[in-house]
Formats: structure tokens, sequence, C-alpha cells
């Protein structure tokens, strides 16, 4: 019995201390902030990496994802003669929910691993050490750049994947389900206002930070090993997820539009 | 070296304006923009007393064929009767000057729109005129008001 308790605290001290190790972390990126953009060839290079080679993912899912939408809220409304409807319901959940959350997982799996996995890799390879011999700051040249890319393309990227979903749904809606593409835009129009976006942003941004973070702090204390840096890429998939749910229930539940 | 960074740039340059783009296009949805009647068309106006929540863009509709846009809605401040524009297509430029306007309601619970009835005039409705005839919104909730208060439904006028 005792053992179990002392193995609880153990585990209990283990997360403690990563988690104090993260915060850390971020607060040392902090001061890196302002002197980043001074070199902005380094974070052009990273949009590139990890916002612009992740778009055709993001397209393509967001295009899908509305058009299933229509397909399957079509099944529900028709019945209650709604189906002009069908184009407000797939914006509302495309531009509040779905729209930054999906993209924001499809960014975790597609670039938040690829960050982990490439610095885990420098770290393994002792590449970050040479960058120190050398009084290159690692955090400066190869940390900062990545999460700030990060940070500027996890909500530009939610942006394509709602409006392509929303395009999406017109699609299926007027092509294939027979909808007037006037009422399905004016309902959209009635339904959707500028708090339904501006909270989609807000979400957006919230997971690009969270997403950017983990994946460079995972890879920058990655084991120098191969199973570390698999690890460190899992690790930031994983943990960035759970958190992005999570992030997601708490800002829903405080811009929830009084109704 | 000069290429590739070039390729990046330009690639990074296009992703960050295709997002702009997206957030534009979202917000744009908030905003009503009218226009979305495709090709040639001309404007008429109708007064509604009440136009319950029709909206712009939606349909406005010949014999159930959607033949045109709701491209504004405004309120009269002197006889304080609502001021809809309808753009229709001008395919249909046909339509007699006592053609008749009514708002009605797709389904039971559905979005509002235009029904157009022809009249049988020889003259036509041209660029800018306005429909004379025109029946308002009928609101479910005040039917139903009546109907609980009265026992039976009176014309509202």
């Amino acid at each position: 019995m005792s053992k179990v308790i002392r193995d609880c605290w153990i585990e209990f001290g283990h997360f403690a201390a990563t988690f104090g190790a993260f915060q850390i972390f971020s607060m040392r990126l902090l001061p890196y902030m302002p002197g980043a953009f001074l070199r902005p060839r380094l974070i052009s290079e990273q949009i590139y990496n990890i916002g612009a080679l992740s778009l055709v993912l993001i397209m393509f899912g967001g295009l899908f994802v509305g058009m299933v939408l229509a397909l399957q809220s079509y099944s529900t409304l028709a019945e209650f003669g709604q189906a002009d409807s069908i184009g407000a319901f797939a914006a509302e959940a495309l531009v509040r929910e779905l729209g930054p959350v999906i993209a924001a997982l499809l960014f975790a799996g597609r670039a938040g691993s690829a960050v982990a996995a490439e610095v885990g890799l420098m770290r393994a390879t002792d590449q970050i050490a040479a960058m120190e011999l050398m009084a290159v700051d690692p955090i400066r040249r190869v940390v900062v750049p990545r999460f700030i890319a990060g940070v500027i393309s996890v909500p530009l990227l939610a942006a394509i994947f709602s409006a392509l979903g929303v395009l999406g749904a017109c699609l299926v809606g007027t092509g294939l389900l027979g909808v007037d593409s006037g009422a399905f835009w004016s309902q959209i129009q009635g339904r959707i206002d500028l708090q339904d976006v501006a909270s989609g942003l807000l979400k957006s941004l919230v997971f690009g930070i969270s997403a950017s973070l983990m994946g460079v702090y995972e890879g920058y204390f990655a084991a120098p090993s191969a199973a570390g840096v698999s690890r460190a890429a899992t690790r930031t998939v994983v943990i960035t997820s759970v958190w992005i749910l999570l992030f997601d229930f708490i800002l829903t539940a405080l811009t929830l539009p009084e109704v | 070296m000069s290429n590739s960074a070039r390729a990046i740039d330009v690639s990074v340059g296009l992703f960050i304006l295709l997002g702009l783009g997206a957030v534009t296009f979202l917000v744009a949805q908030t905003f009503g923009s009218g226009g979305l009647v495709s090709g040639e068309f001309y404007t008429v106006q109708a007064r509604f007393g009440h136009v319950g929540d029709l909206k712009v863009r939606a349909p406005v509709s010949l014999a159930g064929v959607t033949i045109g846009r709701v491209s504004e809605i405004s309120v009269d401040p002197i006889d304080y009767k609502a001021i809809v524009e309808l753009r229709i297509s001008s395919q249909f430029d046909q339509l007699p000057v006592d053609t008749d306007a009514t708002i009605a309601t797709t389904g039971l619970l559905g979005g509002k729109y235009i029904e157009l009835g022809p009249g049988g005039d020889v003259e036509v409705l041209k660029d800018h005129d306005e429909i004379q005839i025109t029946q308002s919104a009928i609101l479910l909730e005040n039917l139903i008001g009546k109907y609980l208060l009265t026992g039976n439904a009176e014309p509202k006028e």
C-alpha cells in the first residue's frame, strides 16, 4: 500500500517537474519575441515548412468536412422542411468549432510532430550543442522562429479550413441536394456574426500557441536517441491534442453568446 | 540559393494571402453583399408593412421558381414602411405593372422569400419601378395570439 502511494507521489513529482520545466521554457522564449522579427527570413522559412506545406491537407480536410456536414445535416433538417438551413448549420459549426479544432489537430499531426522530430534530431546529433559552442543561441536560431511561424500559421490555416468547408457545404447543398443558393447564403448571413468569426480566430490562436510550443519544447528536451526523437514526436501529437480539446471546451464556455 | 529562397518567399506570400482571404471571406459572410444575380438584371422596389425576418439575398420567386434576389432592405422614415429592393434577372422583363409581391415562408418555420404573382396589365415593370400591390409577412406568433385571445382569426387590417 505504501509502495502505491510512494509511486503515485513519484509520478506526481515527474508530472510537476515536466510541467514546471515547460513553464520555464515558455518564459525563456518570451524575451526573444521582439528580436525574432529582425530576422524575418528565419520565420518565413518556417512558415513555408509548417504552414504552406500543410495547406493541401487543410484544404482537403476543410472541403470534405463541409461536404459531409451538409449531407449529414440535410437528412435531419429536411425532415422539418428546413433544408435551407444546412448552410447556416455547417457555417456556424465550422467557424466556431470544427474549423479551429480540426485544423489545429491536423496541424499538430502534420507539422507539430515534424518540428519535434527535427529539433529532437538536432539535439540527438549534437547540433544544438555545436551551436552553443559557436556562441549561436539555439533558442534564438532554432526554437523561436518555429514557434512564431506556428502561431502565425494556425489561425490562417483554420480560416482557410472554415472557408473551404463553407464552400464544400455550398457545393453539396446547392449542387447535389438542390437547396437554393440565395437561401443558403442568406441563412448563413443571418446566422453568423462577427463574434462567431472572432471567437474562432481567438481559438485558433490559442491552439496555434499550444501546438507550436509543445512541438519545440518536446523536441528541445528530447532524449538524444532514436527512441527519444520518436517519443518526442508522439508526445507532441498526444499532448497537443489533449490541450486543444481541453482549451476548446474552456473557450467555448467563455465565448458562448447569450441566446 | 536565390532561386529556392524565392520559391519559399512566393509560397509563404501566397499562403498568407490565402489565409487573409479566407478571413475576409468569413467576415464578409457576416455582412450582406448583394449582386448574387448573375448576368443582367433590373431592380424594382416594393413596400411592405412588415418584412418578418426577410434577409438580403433571399430568393424572389415566380410560380415557385427563383428569378431574382432581395438586394436591399431599408425602412422609409416618412411612411414607416419597409422598402425591399428586388433584383430580377433580365430574362423576366415582361412582368405586368400590376404584379403583386407577397412575403412567403418556406415550410412552416423556414426562411422568408418573396413570391411574385403576375397581374394582367399590358404595361410591364421597368427598372426602378415600384410594385404597388404587396402583402406583408404573416407573423405566425400574431396569428396564434389572436386565436388564443378571440377564438377566431380576424384579418389583420
